[in-house]
């Protein structure tokens, strides 16, 4: 066990160095081959000379590229400090950037948004997890009924519905129709029934979605796990059915789900940037989708090393988990 | 013993309820049929035969000849879990211990599984749960009949592996399936089948999936523990050669039905139908030159929706125009006495099947 | 030339947002309850407020005044903030020597003194400007702002390598061969090193113009003009927490978020003519959805709208059918246009530029900019209507608004001929890959243009890249972009203020550029030139006019529209009213509340 949790770990680390180096290539060395000034973007349409000197002064644009990649890395451990024109910025480790957009290092942004983000993920996923697995399990047991057909009607309808246009419909119908929520984001040190009110709407659409992707998982695993031998076998012992279902089953079923909730928590928590955007959410994926208008380079690399890096976690927490439920892995 | 078989009856009629038998197991005109899109499988077709304490029966045919089905059926393992599907539709009797179990409350059926009528499956590996030890399992299974705590089920639990032969015993049984070996799986698994003292014991293929070599050794602990426990055990398998070993009476199925039944030595010796014939002309065995051909069964198993009229094993029968009048594709043979205790379905006359298996068979075995 | 800021919004009309439109619509109407109160508490009408005072009397103290943003400012720091609504939204929080009057249309964008005690003294032929601060002035501790606090602010104009973004008009004016290296480099003990700049106590505070600009007084109005002290300078940093010197200080700002400001407490009534400071706080909500934001300003949970650029399609749509009385319909200041590089053949003879403006279908561009209501009038030429000295459509050289409205065929043949290429030619139109309006025009061109032989392909080029996509020439001249689509508004509503940086030689650079057509004309120079040194109104107005009129008849551009926006004013808004100042937004400074406690 120890072994392969060092396997993994150092496997982990090894991919967020790799990815730290892709992720800088793309946003920050294309452009400079494809012969686009960088600093250009910084300083806006007007473009003074010296403004553009600055920049490239601070960024350290003019370095060789790798003195520009150790940079980004030193700073990631050890902090960086951006100097130029007579003023200095300090960016404290972690530091992800320095954004001179919005003048804010990257990280504490990122952690500022992080906690939203962070909500949305884990309480859409309680409400997913709870609805959709047992209304696949449901389906698999009444398998053909009614009950079955219906979910399952239901189920494809939220697999294949935007989450732009269900959260549409769900504001215009519970916010501005039945004036149920006030639908507004309220930070939860201000008020938690104001809090939980505005997260209700963004935790059921985001929900609806995955508990419909986990529905239908659930169902065709469970109906699976329900031929195996080894259910045969519990109910050979004379387990009562519930048993059979809740305990043998249910175990074999979260095989799966496991390693799917991972990845979609992994990237939720990335920034749920549809769900954010369509309920006004200062989340990590509204930080990024003003980024992206505001060309905000650091800001946007900041986020997508925290996605890689929130994906790459959730996967090493999922092999972990998969090696505790299934004794099988520990020896892979 | 007498006559019991009522294999002539319609498919799907009732069976009048009849007294409780003496028999420890008895089973009267079992029908076990499954409805598909592509019509009733009849999977077992009207099966009777009884079995007391202490006894082995082995149950022998191809695959989709009904064995399984059949055991599946006395466990009461067809209807429960048939979640959504077109249920089985049972008829007939299955009376174990004076207690009738398809009309019987499927609650108190399930209380009798794992106590009295207990099943050792042909795959340990698929058929015992990946993610939990072995002891979990047999502690499980201990603790749903008995109302102890775990430790002292976790007591029996190493008690049944010492038993079953599995080596450090407090120690395996903390140990996941597939961490044991194929034979010791199957141990673990007979350990888990006996814990509660089942009264039936059904053993279906249990060494199949087996080794030669642990083959053996399964089935001289079957035959050990059935001496020790005194249980009725009911062997299945295609293999003649395992119920050679360890059985007392042998049942051949054919198409869902019994085509030949009676004591083994007499099954094996003087057995009086063709299918029979051809199995032991399949049967490898180790005293037997290996260059000598093996004379399998020509053809395929019928199909379990439209089996063919009259004998079900007309068209793979070499003797099927042997018989006057075509009979054979018309009407459906009966059981019938060819000896003491031994029975068989077959058309062909009783000397002209003395004189097929004295002159054309049993010299090629 | 104000950076407006993205279109994106638009994008963001998904198809899905479109199929629920309907919903919506009935939603909204049972959200917004408030319509039917009468006019007294419920919104003041179509156009009411359209450079006209709506409802001033009914403004009283006290409230939060909410504003809603799809796009945050580009910086807060009074240095930097480029963009129209940051310069209004400025005046909150920091004052200036001079600043626009607080009144409706085009009396808002005439000068009117706020820290000064009065305009300028202008002295030595327009060279030199003195100004005298009010007592009582404070900023937000109530420490005095001094001449020197005014001084240094503008000096941190030079510091462009730290503090970029902002209008650089004032260095440009004040340092025009760049002798200074800012409050940074300054190497003086009080940083106050700049020459052009006397402050010789600290009430006065005296300009010296190496030359002459009559616009100079505004420029000093911008808020880039504003004070900052010293010891409160964070440099780069300021924006996230202006020192105020305003009726409203920062109280919290998180970029992209929210912003709140409340009263500054040391600001006094007394000390200020122009600002009321009605509502007790201040906030703005960013949202990442414009559909999002409509759709709260149609529920009556916010104000206004921050950007002032008018509402998505969507809830445009929504407000004209069911809430008319909340909207204006404002001039924006912006002209929309084709330009062609004179670099990229055969857009080098005149005759091909006329060719092209009178072959395109100037109601088709029209409708792609979104109709005459949400889109604009057509434009006839290149002066916006709000800019002294400007016509509208009653310029109209190639009758664009008249007879050529859906194209001329047989002219612009015509003009083919006469430049040489009466088979047509082929070219490619560059439009920004963001803008989806802009995009459109682009295609409504390309089919007008074929009629007339003209084959151009449409590049889409990535929109954040503009100035070394387009503002490089040399790369406009390889790509051969011959039609580059564009918009401009003023920074200040002066002939230099809009088109100095268009149309003048002096302003070709080789990156950054924003002289697109790259007219080299001595006439429009010179032009210019004489504008800057004359200081009579009738006589500035007398110059603009001929400057449009060179560039027109150079046939450089190709006008669209005299841009129009749909904004929304919440029933509770009281004293709102456009002004020419800000390019036809609400003037936000001294916007009230009728009912503070909603």
């Amino acid at each position: 066990m120890l072994a392969y949790l060092i396997r993994r770990l150092f496997a982990a680390a090894v991919m967020l160095v790799v990815i730290v180096m892709v992720v800088f290539g793309i946003f920050f060395l294309i452009p400079k081959w494809a012969g686009v000034d960088i600093a250009l973007s910084f300083v806006g349409k007007q473009a003074d000379p010296a403004a553009v000197e600055g920049v490239r002064e601070k960024l350290g644009l003019g370095d060789p590229i790798y003195a520009q990649v150790w940079e980004f890395f030193k700073g990631i451990f050890a902090g960086r400090t951006y100097t130029g024109g007579g003023d200095s910025i300090h960016c404290a480790a972690p530091c992800f950037g320095y954004s001179f957009r919005s003048e804010q290092a990257v990280w504490p942004t990122l952690t500022d948004r992080f906690p939203v983000t962070l909500a949305l993920a884990l309480g859409a996923a309680v409400l997913w997890l709870i609805f959709g697995v047992s209304a696949g399990v449901l389906s698999a047991l009444k398998r053909g009924s009614l009950w079955d057909r219906g979910a399952m009607v239901i189920a494809l309808s939220g697999v294949s519905l935007p989450i732009y246009f269900t959260g549409m419909l769900a504001l215009s119908v519970f916010v501005y129709g039945l004036d149920l929520f006030d639908g507004q984001f309220v930070p939860l040190e201000d008020s938690f029934s104001g809090w939980f009110g505005g997260m209700i709407l963004p935790w059921v659409t985001l929900a609806f979605l995955y508990a419909a992707m986990y529905a239908r998982i659930t169902r065709a695993t469970m109906l699976e796990i329900l031929g195996e031998d080894y259910i045969r076998t519990a109910r050979a012992k004379g387990l009562k059915e519930q048993t059979v279902i809740g305990k043998h089953a249910m175990r074999s079923t979260m095989t799966p789900l496991l390693t799917m909730l991972g990845m979609d928590l992994g990237a939720l928590i990335g920034g749920a940037i549809l769900t954010e955007t369509a309920f006004s959410l200062p989340g990590l994926g509204q930080a990024v989708l003003n980024a992206i208008k505001n060309q905000d380079l650091p800001v946007i690399l900041g986020v997508t090393l925290i996605t890689s890096l929130a994906v790459l976690v959730a996967n090493l927490v999922v092999d972990i988990l998969y090696a505790v439920i299934d004794p099988r892995v520990r020896l892979a | 013993m007498t006559e019991l078989s009522k294999s002539g009856a319609a498919v799907g009629e009732p069976t009048p309820a009849s007294p409780a038998p003496t028999a420890f197991l008895e089973v009267r005109d079992l029908k076990v049929h499954f409805p598909t899109d592509d019509g009733l499988v009849k999977s077992v077709d009207g099966l009777s035969f009884q079995l007391e304490k202490g006894k082995t029966l082995g149950i022998v045919g191809e695959s989709g000849s009904g064995k399984s089905v059949t055991s599946l059926g006395i466990m009461g393992l067809h209807t429960a879990g048939q979640y959504g599907k077109r249920k089985a539709q049972i008829s007939g009797e299955i009376w174990l211990d004076g207690t009738e179990l398809l009309s019987a409350d499927p609650d108190h059926v399930r209380k009798l599984r794992g106590r009295e009528m207990a099943m050792i499956f042909q795959d340990p590996l698929s058929a015992l749960h990946p993610y939990y030890t072995i002891g979990q399992q047999i502690v499980e299974a201990y603790r749903i009949h008995h109302d102890v705590d775990k430790k002292t089920a976790k007591r029996r639990a190493v008690e049944m592996l010492d038993r079953v032969g599995i080596p450090q015993p407090d120690k395996r049984v903390d140990s996941y399936p597939h961490e044991f070996s194929g034979g010791m799986r199957q141990r673990a698994m007979i350990a888990m089948s006996l814990v509660n003292n089942p009264e039936l014991l059904i053993a279906d293929e249990p060494t199949t999936a087996l080794d030669v070599t642990v083959q053996a050794q399964i089935l001289d602990l079957i035959r050990d523990l059935q001496k020790e426990f005194g249980s009725a055990v009911i062997v299945i398998t295609h293999d003649l050669g395992v119920v050679a070993e360890l059985a007392d009476d042998i049942l051949v199925m054919y198409g869902g039905r019994c085509v030949e039944r009676g004591p083994a030595d007499k099954v094996f010796y003087e057995p009086r139908h063709p299918y029979t014939w051809g199995l032991l002309g399949s049967m490898p065995r180790l005293d037997r030159d290996q260059q000598e051909r093996l004379i399998p069964v020509k053809g395929s198993p019928p199909s379990l929706i439209n089996i063919p009229s009259g004998c079900a094993f007309n068209p793979r029968c070499p003797y099927a125009d042997l018989p006057k009048d075509n009979v054979t594709r018309t009407v459906r043979p009966e059981l019938s006495e060819v000896g003491s205790r031994h029975w068989a379905a077959c058309h062909l006359g009783a000397e002209q099947r003395e004189r097929i298996w004295t002159e054309e068979i049993a010299p090629k075995l | 030339m104000t950076t407006q800021r993205t279109s994106g919004r638009r994008k963001q009309a998904l198809a899905a947002a479109v199929a629920v439109a309907a919903l919506l619509t009935t939603a909204a109407c049972g959200g917004g309850g408030d319509d039917d109160k009468g006019s007294s508490s419920g919104a003041a009408g179509f156009d009411a407020a359209n450079n006209k005072v709506a409802q001033a009397s009914a403004a009283k103290k006290g409230g939060t005044l909410k504003f809603g943003a799809a796009q945050d400012a580009d910086s807060w720091d009074t240095t930097r903030g480029y963009y129209g609504m940051m310069w209004n939204f400025a005046r909150y929080y920091s004052r200036q020597l001079v600043t626009n009057k607080a009144e409706p249309g085009a009396a808002g964008a005439e000068i009117t003194p706020d820290l000064a005690t009065a305009t300028a003294k202008v002295t030595d032929d327009g060279k030199t400007y003195t100004y005298t601060l009010r007592d009582g002035v404070t900023w937000e501790d109530g420490k005095p702002i001094t001449s020197k606090d005014v001084k240094y602010g503008i000096e941190r104009v030079w510091a462009q390598d730290v503090l970029s973004g902002g209008p650089t008009y004032l260095k440009d004016v004040l340092d025009p061969k760049g002798e200074y290296k800012g409050p940074y480099k300054d190497t003086s003990a009080d940083k106050l090193g700049l020459k052009a700049i006397d402050t010789p106590d600290d009430k006065t505070i005296v300009f010296h113009l190496p030359q002459a600009n009559s616009d100079f007084e505004e420029m000093l109005a911008l808020v880039s003009a504003s004070p900052v002290r010293q010891d409160m300078d964070t440099k780069a940093k300021y924006g996230l927490k202006p020192f105020s010197s305003g009726p409203y200080k920062f109280a919290s700002y998180s970029p992209g978020k929210d912003l709140k400001l409340v009263r500054n407490t040391s600001w006094k009534q007394a000390s200020d003519p122009l600002r009321k400071a009605y509502p007790d706080e201040i906030t703005i909500k960013f949202f990442s959805d414009a559909n999002q934001l409509d759709q709260r300003l149609l529920n009556g949970d916010l104000d206004l709208d921050l950007n002032q650029t008018g509402m998505s399609p969507q809830g445009r749509t929504t407000a004209l059918k069911q809430h008319k009385a909340n909207l204006d319909n404002p001039v924006s200041g912006y002209v929309r246009y084709a330009v062609f590089p004179q670099s990229v053949k055969p857009f080098d003879n005149v005759e091909c530029r006329k060719a092209v403006i009178l072959g395109a279908d100037h109601v088709s561009l029209q409708t792609a900019r979104g109709g005459p209501v949400a889109g604009g009038d057509i434009g006839t030429n290149m002066l916006p209507p709000s800019v002294p000295g400007a016509e509208g459509q009653k310029y109209d050289p190639y009758k664009l608004a008249g007879d050529n409205k859906n194209g001329n065929v047989a002219d612009a043949k015509a003009a083919l001929k006469a430049c040489g290429q009466p088979n047509g030619f082929k070219t490619t139109i560059a439009v920004r890959n963001n803008k989806p309006v802009e995009v459109a025009t682009a295609q409504s061109l390309q089919a007008s243009l074929k009629k007339i032989g003209i084959t151009a392909e449409i590049d889409q080029y990535d929109g954040s890249q503009t100035a070394g996509i387009i503002g490089s020439p040399s790369n406009v001249k390889t790509k051969g972009y011959g039609i580059i689509i564009m918009g401009w508004g003023p920074d200040f509503p002066s002939v230099q203020g809009f088109g100095l940086p268009l149309w003048n030689s002096k302003y070709i650079a080789q990156s950054g550029n924003n002289n697109y057509a790259l007219i080299n004309d001595k006439t429009i120079d010179g032009l210019f030139s004489s504008y800057v040194t004359t200081l009579d109104d009738a006589g500035k107005t007398k110059i603009a006019t001929e400057i449009n009129h060179k560039v027109m008849e150079g046939a450089y551009y190709l006008p669209f529209v005299f841009e129009r926006f749909i904004n929304w004013r919440s029933d509770n808004l009281a004293n709102v009213y456009t002004t020419d100042g800000y390019s036809g937004q609400y003037d936000f400074v001294n916007l009230g509340l009728k009912n503070p406690k909603k």
